[in-house]
């Protein structure tokens, strides 16, 4: 420990720390602009310049190292003076905007300048100008505002992974532009936003809707990725007008993914349900809340009596709350019925039986710093959990860690990569037993004895499940992740018990990525079939006489859309408690309940770290819109049954979770019986095997009707992607027209060359009404060239 | 104290640079002898310790000092560096030594090489000299093929690659971590430091960087040995060095002359002032050196410590002589654009300082000042001194402050008359082309 003196305030700090470390542990602030407690020092604003005993000149407190016994002074009589002049400098060419500026009230250059600049101007010369540049449809430029402190520059380098951003050119020419034209497309790019300091990067969607001060601000949870962010949801007269993040450094530290940020703005979209809605034939007319909620207690009562409760299912959406998901297995259950599930985009369930306990990441996120060596199976990392993408990211970078993925895509993630073994999804089984045999090989230790039979020869290993298992074998902690694809994959239970093994073999951790918001609390709540219930995938292959869908949207929410609405159309009735109106649901449903999105009701997400964070409405319901517990209850009540006399979604809460959820988790299984799942076969003769990706911003339905995401680069409609020479084996080209052929129906779609997909396969993307007709996330498609 | 041609000594224009030409004058002996003895890098620092010699970039470092700070049991990568960069106004004497005497450079660098353990590198040249790179590059090749360079060097033990890169022209470039920078291929701006290259440098590896001539001249220094090295010049300032001697002098040009030289020999040897005019003030040390005015500088001899007395810096060597032709005013503007056009722009007191000060000085220029603005000049440079991530910052301020410091005058009547106290007929006159006559003694 180094011992110091700000102010004249003694405090110790570590070896390695700054000026500035040490003046944060003192409770002193020191102006600054450059410097950022997550980025890289540039020491380049020279705002933080402080007085230090026996240095001829000011120093900059963010770049100064602490040496022991040194003296300093912040708002000394040069220190005052250096910081001052600094002002000066950095409002010379500043405009005098600030009446029109969105950052006016919150902006660092405004408060500082009140606090340490001056009063006039001393600057008589003409200011300069810049012309503004295009950052995509998410993030506006006032260039002439920028300042140079390049935290935006180093942001996309060091946390997005790419520099997407640059300073051109040279002295008060200098500026801050994107590279040849493009936009920033980052999935983290809104970061930067709050990262500038003045208004030279303001929220896009946001842009002249309120100014700061006007803004409540309201704590929440998003409802997106297994993650589960905190944010800061601001608001104006009952009005979501923003959201920020909320810091916690045990979770998304300051930082949001873009969808976290800007699908608030699906709130306000023009699908948003706000009558209960009943359909008469074809036509659909609004009703009273009475006269639905009655109509839908009273079907399902009289589908349970006639046709016994097993004849109802109920399919959520993991996005649901859990006082949501628990008050609807429970009406389930009063029903007589044991069908209810949240996992909509899942085929295997035969882990299920042999669970011992609830999956979730099985690990905390700052154990990402310490592990040497990673496998993630299945999984769009980058897309579907950004900001945990980000954490191996910056493990990858900073720390050495080695990242390895299996898996029928090799999209570009912004790290160093260690090995992708890039497979088919019918290889997938096969490549995960290869590395369990090199593992035990390498470790010395041997394989369970069940599995150990249907492994393939040792010398018949390819070389990337050698390179894999060296690289878990190499290292003294290491974790094995199964993303979203290899949960929705056809031989998922297999898939997780190898990763069991080859967790076991490496002393590393299991875990599970998880979908959704509430991945990890629909098992805690058991929103999952019980004892003779089906499972998702069930309910539809088995039609049901009723269905109760919450959240969820038919034909995007689905391993097979078309199937389900299928499905969901022919029963007697199908419920849809949404908070949006679409095709796909006055396609498939007979009543459809206006349900509160995450900002109108109180509710719990428990994310994949097994935290349950509870969040409060931000604003009021809209219309006529209720909270999905309300609805729940309210049927509950009507059809009479017990234990639903909540009086708020606390009472819900205490019920629906366990009192220590840590207990419950558990990524391990027992064994189940090799290849009951059909594996698809290999390709053949113009039959290629589907992968399919949730693009980030089609994931769900709030997000899906994100105006301003919807224009980014993620959003774009999908293509077949497929390597070059698949694409070269059917006769085709990048950029042609090929019609796609799967569960009975066509679709045409632009070929796209990309070598991140497996040979065989093609990728197109699934959760996009372009592509439901076709079926299935998984299984055999036939392409040919228009 | 005298003309003492060392590394321009035996020189004849563009005809002997070739490595022939080199060893028939002496050039790779040294090495030789080094490498055949396996004298230990410790003498050679001792050697260079002795001699009084300091880096001849600019900033006047001793050189042995230098070399020493270089960690020696270093696992890993180290790397050497040249700074070629010579974009000073008023320098031209590392692309004479480039053009004329390729392999000194060279050989210097290779026992910089074996001295401090690098196993690499790299000549960071100019980019508008573009020829010269050339040049150097052909004179590599001589060396690779004489084995002087590469592997297992002259069958001994030593292995070093030496390799060209050229800028783009950037000022800044010249700047020792902006140079190291533009090496890994990134935007040319200053490191902040600590740490410093000797520990954190190319490639973040330890790295020294010398300048073209401080290389040059050790080949030189070595053979004649250090004790007679320091003779040369004075106590604290050994050797010859190269004045680049530009402005109102009849034969401006390279001169190589011991340090403690007096001025008014160097002005001599120039041919003295142009059409026998009178002296007015002369930059000593390349342009962002404090101006002296034509007493201080007749009083003066040719060294670090004479120079700074004076209240300026030998700098890179760059002597512009100005007669009494000059307008100050028009001469500061200049100086002031150049800085504002080459600040890197990534440190807020340079970035918008240098705009403030040229847009200043220009209006002053054009008839457009205002009383206050000395005052304001005096302050915008002052709050830029001292405050910058590297050097620029201060050598953009620098010659506002001396300019004001010895020429106010002319400031003052330029604000009040609007126009110049040097008619423009007179400026005229001693503003024509010169004829550039390069110089060996």
């Amino acid at each position: 420990m180094l011992d110091i003196e700000i102010d004249g305030k003694a405090v110790q700090t570590p070896e390695g720390s700054t000026v500035m470390d040490a003046a944060t542990l003192a409770g002193v602030y020191i102006p600054h602009f450059c410097y950022h407690k997550k980025l890289s020092i540039a020491a380049s604003c020279r705002m933080c310049l402080v007085q230090v005993e026996k240095a001829p000149k000011p120093l900059p407190a963010c770049a100064t190292p602490v040496t022991n016994g040194m003296k300093v002074w912040t708002r000394s009589e040069a220190a005052a003076k250096a910081q001052k002049a600094v002002m000066e400098f950095l409002l010379i060419n500043h405009p005098l905007d600030c009446p029109v500026c969105d950052q006016g009230g919150e902006c660092q250059l405004q408060d500082i300048a009140v606090g340490y600049g001056g009063t006039k101007s001393r600057f008589n010369e003409p200011k300069r100008v810049w012309v503004n540049k295009d950052f995509g449809p998410l993030i506006s430029s006032d260039a002439s505002r920028c300042i140079n402190c390049t935290r935006c520059v180093r942001f996309t380098a060091e946390i997005g992974g790419v520099q997407e951003l640059g300073q051109t050119y040279r002295g008060d020419h200098a500026e801050i532009m994107t590279f040849l034209g493009r936009p920033v497309d980052s999935e983290l790019s809104g970061n930067i936003i709050d990262l500038c300091p003045v208004g030279a990067l303001t929220s896009k969607p946001f842009r002249f809707g309120a100014r700061s001060w006007e803004l409540t601000r309201r704590r929440s949870v998003s409802p997106h990725d297994a993650l589960g962010a905190k944010l800061i949801v601001q608001t104006r007269q009952d009005v979501v007008k923003r959201v920020l993040p909320g810091p916690d450094e045990a979770l998304n530290e300051c930082w949001l993914s873009d969808r976290d940020r800007f699908s608030y703005e699906g709130l306000a979209s023009e699908q948003r349900l706000t009558l209960p809605m009943r359909r008469e034939g074809d036509n659909w007319h609004t009703v009273s809340w009475q006269i639905a909620l009655e109509l839908v207690a009273s079907t399902l009562r009289d589908v349970a009596k006639e046709q016994g409760g097993q004849a109802v299912g109920a399919l959520a959406s993991p996005h649901a709350t859990a006082e949501e998901l628990y008050l609807l297995q429970k009406l389930m259950r009063g029903l007589g019925s044991q069908n209810v599930d949240f996992r909509l985009r899942r085929r295997d369930f035969r882990d299920d039986a042999v669970r011992a306990g609830v999956p979730w990441l099985g690990m905390n996120v700052t154990d990402i710093h310490d592990i040497s060596s990673i496998l993630v199976i299945g999984s769009f990392l980058r897309k579907d959990a950004p900001l945990l993408c980000q954490k191996v990211r910056h493990s990858a970078l900073r720390h050495g860690l080695q990242v390895n993925t299996v898996g029928p895509n090799a999209e570009d993630w912004r790290m160093p990569m260690a090995t992708r073994a890039l497979v088919a999804p019918s290889g997938m089984v096969d490549m995960l037993a290869g590395i369990a045999v090199a593992l035990a090989k390498k470790t010395g230790k041997t394989l369970t004895a069940t599995l150990a039979a249907r492994a393939c020869a040792e010398n018949d290993l390819p070389d990337a499940a050698r390179a894999i298992a060296r690289s878990l074998a190499a290292g003294e902690k290491g974790a094995v992740w199964l993303g979203n694809l290899a949960e929705q994959h056809p031989r998922a239970a297999e898939l997780h018990l190898w990763a069991q093994e080859i967790a076991r073999l490496a002393g590393a951790a299991l875990g599970f990525v998880g979908e959704a918001a509430n991945s990890v609390g629909g098992y805690l709540v058991n929103a999952v079939p019980g004892e003779g219930g089906l499972d998702a995938n069930a309910m539809i292959a088995a039609p049901r006489h009723a269905y109760v869908l919450l959240g969820a949207e038919p034909d995007l929410d689905f391993a097979d859309g078309a199937a389900t609405v299928a499905a969901l159309s022919r029963a007697r009735l199908t419920v849809a408690l949404s908070a949006f109106d679409s095709p796909g649901l006055r396609q498939a449903a007979d009543v459809m309940l206006p349900l509160a999105p995450f900002t109108e009701t109180s509710g719990t997400f428990v994310n994949c770290l097994g935290m349950a964070q509870s969040f409060q409405a931000v604003v009021p319901p809209r219309g006529e819109t209720r909270p999905g517990w309300k609805i729940l209850r309210v049927l509950g009540n009507l059809l009479e049954l017990p234990g639903f006399e909540f009086e708020d979604s606390e009472a819900v809460r205490a019920e629906a979770l366990p009192a220590d959820i840590a207990a419950r988790l558990d990524n391990g299984m027992g064994d189940i019986p090799a290849g009951e799942a059909a594996a698809p076969d290999a390709p053949h003769g113009g039959r290629l095997q589907r992968v399919a990706d949730v693009p980030i911003y089609f994931a769900d339905p709030l997000v899906r009707r994100a105006a301003s995401l919807q224009k980014t680069a993620d959003a774009a409609a999908p293509t077949a992607r497929m390597a070059r020479a698949t694409l070269a084996a059917l006769g085709a080209a990048d950029g042609d027209k090929v019609r796609v052929t799967g569960s009975g129906a066509a679709v045409e779609l632009t070929a796209q060359a990309d070598e991140g997909v497996a040979a065989g396969c093609v990728c197109i993307a699934a959760a996009h009404p372009a592509t439901v007709a076709i079926g299935p996330l998984f299984g055999e498609l036939s392409v040919e060239r228009v | 104290m005298s003309a003492h041609a060392m590394i321009l000594d035996g020189i004849d224009g563009d005809r002997t640079w070739r490595l022939k030409d080199y060893v028939a004058r002496g050039g790779y002996a040294v090495l030789k002898k080094i490498l055949a003895e396996k004298t230990p890098p410790e003498a050679i620092i001792a050697e260079l310790k002795a001699s009084g010699m300091r880096g001849r970039g600019g900033a006047g470092f001793p050189t042995g000092l230098k070399w020493s700070f270089m960690p020696r049991a270093f696992p890993g990568d180290k790397y050497l560096a040249c700074n070629s960069d010579e974009g000073e106004p008023g320098t031209f004497k590392d692309r004479d030594i480039l053009r004329y005497n390729p392999h000194a450079v060279i050989e210097g660098m290779i026992i910089g090489a074996y001295v401090m353990g690098c196993a690499r590198g790299y000549n960071y040249i100019h980019g508008e000299i573009f020829e010269i790179y050339q040049r150097f590059e052909a004179a590599l090749e001589e060396a690779r093929a004489a084995n002087l360079l590469g592997q297992r060097i002259l069958g001994s033990g030593f292995s070093f690659e030496l390799f060209a890169h050229h800028g783009y022209g950037a000022y800044v470039c010249g700047e020792e971590t902006a140079l190291l920078e533009s090496i890994e291929g990134k935007k040319g701006q200053p490191r902040f430091k600590p740490p410093f290259p000797a520990a954190f440098g190319l490639y973040g590896k330890p790295t020294t960087i010398n300048n073209t001539e401080t290389f040059a001249s050790v080949p030189f220094l070595l053979r004649m040995g250090g004790e007679a090295f320091l003779a040369l010049g004075k106590p604290n300032n050994g050797g010859a060095k190269i004045f680049s001697v530009s402005g109102h002098v009849t034969r401006p040009g390279n001169y190589e002359i011991t340090l403690g030289t007096p001025f008014f020999e160097l002005l001599q040897m120039a041919g003295g002032m142009r059409a026998g005019r009178r002296l007015k003030a002369v930059i000593p040390g390349g342009s962002s050196a404090p101006v002296l005015p034509a007493d201080t500088m007749m009083a003066c001899t040719m060294d670090y410590d004479s120079i700074a007395k004076a209240g300026s810096m030998l700098g890179s060597g760059a002597v512009i002589v100005m007669d009494e032709t000059t307008c100050m005013v028009r001469a500061l503007e200049r100086l002031s654009y150049f800085y504002h056009e080459e600040s890197c722009g990534q440190c807020t007191p340079c970035r918008e300082g240098t705009g403030w000060l040229y847009r200043v000085v220009h209006r002053i220029e054009h008839g457009l000042g205002r009383v206050e603005d000395l005052d304001l000049l005096r302050s915008v440079a002052g709050n830029i001194s001292g405050r910058t991530i590297c050097a620029l910052g201060d050598a953009a301020a620098g010659p506002v402050l001396s300019f004001l410091k010895h020429f106010e005058d002319e400031f003052v009547y330029h604000i009040e008359n609007k126009k110049c106290l040097v008619p423009p007929s007179l400026q005229d006159t001693g503003s024509q082309i010169p004829v550039y006559v390069s110089q060996s003694c």
